[in-house]
């Protein structure tokens, strides 16, 4: 069976770890002038409920 | 021979994608609306346009073939009756996907599909106008006006009357103005990006 020869610096570790990263969600403005909240691309918007001038879903 | 979808199954084997499809189409007609993941609502369009399309021939052979789909009579009765005269003025796109916040349990991609219920902008001109539009029928309307032309020549040869030929100018002016407004809109709207910009 195949072993690592040898150990894995904490240096090594970390420098892997390091380059996972978050990456921050992109938003916008809803389109509806009356709420303006952030909210994702091409998504109803989650704090009014409409999209496109729709009605789509009942907002939380 | 149609391309085959792409990816795996839903479900997981042929059966169990026929039978979600199948109870996804019926939910669908049923509640006009349903929220489901987009991968099932993406899947699912082409399906269930399919289906209003045989729906709105309403012949038996059409009928016959939504029932191995659909078993619920119930529903097939509301597709045929309701469903298929209400999307009569739409040639396709009979529905509509709108995306939504993902679902908190798994973050799966959520999205609603829900059968159109506006009117298409030409069937609501049409109904403004109360006629059809003039390349539609420009054959026919070609054929009528001709006559209508003479019979009113022939009317005026007889009596004095201006009504029938003024009337028979407005209808035929009415489409020509409408179609000079639209490019003047869109000269504006070039105009404002250009401020804008």
């Amino acid at each position: 069976m195949a072993v690592p020869k040898r150990k894995m610096s904490r240096s090594n570790t970390r420098s892997r770890r390091a380059q996972w990263k978050t990456a921050a969600v992109h938003l916008v403005a809803c389109s509806n002038r009356a709420c303006r909240q952030p909210k994702p691309q091409h998504v109803a918007c989650p704090a009014c409920g409409q999209y496109d001038g729709r009605q789509v879903v009942q907002p939380a | 021979m149609p391309t085959p979808t792409k990816g795996p199954r839903l479900g997981g084997s042929p059966a169990h994608e026929r039978l979600m499809l199948a109870n996804l189409a019926t939910s669908l007609f049923t509640h006009g609306r349903i929220t489901t993941t987009e991968a099932k609502a993406k899947r699912l369009r082409p399906y269930a346009e399919k289906l209003i399309s045989k729906a709105k021939v309403g012949d038996l052979h059409n009928r016959r073939e939504i029932l191995k789909v659909i078993r619920d009579k119930d529903i097939v009765h509301k597709l045929f009756a309701e469903i298929g005269p209400q999307f009569a003025d739409r040639s396709g796109g009979y529905t509509r996907i709108t995306k939504t916040l993902p679902r908190k349990g798994d973050n799966a991609p959520m999205a609603v599909i829900e059968l159109v219920a506006e009117q298409t902008v030409t069937a609501e001109a049409e109904r403004a106008r109360k006629t059809k539009f003039a390349k539609d029928e420009a054959a026919k309307a070609a054929s009528t006006e001709e006559t209508k032309v003479e019979d009113a020549a022939a009317e005026d040869a007889d009596q004095d009357a201006d009504a029938p030929e003024s009337a028979t100018k407005d209808a035929t002016e009415e489409p020509a103005e409408g179609a000079d407004e639209a490019p003047k809109a869109e000269d504006k709207k070039d105009e404002d990006k250009k401020d804008e910009s």
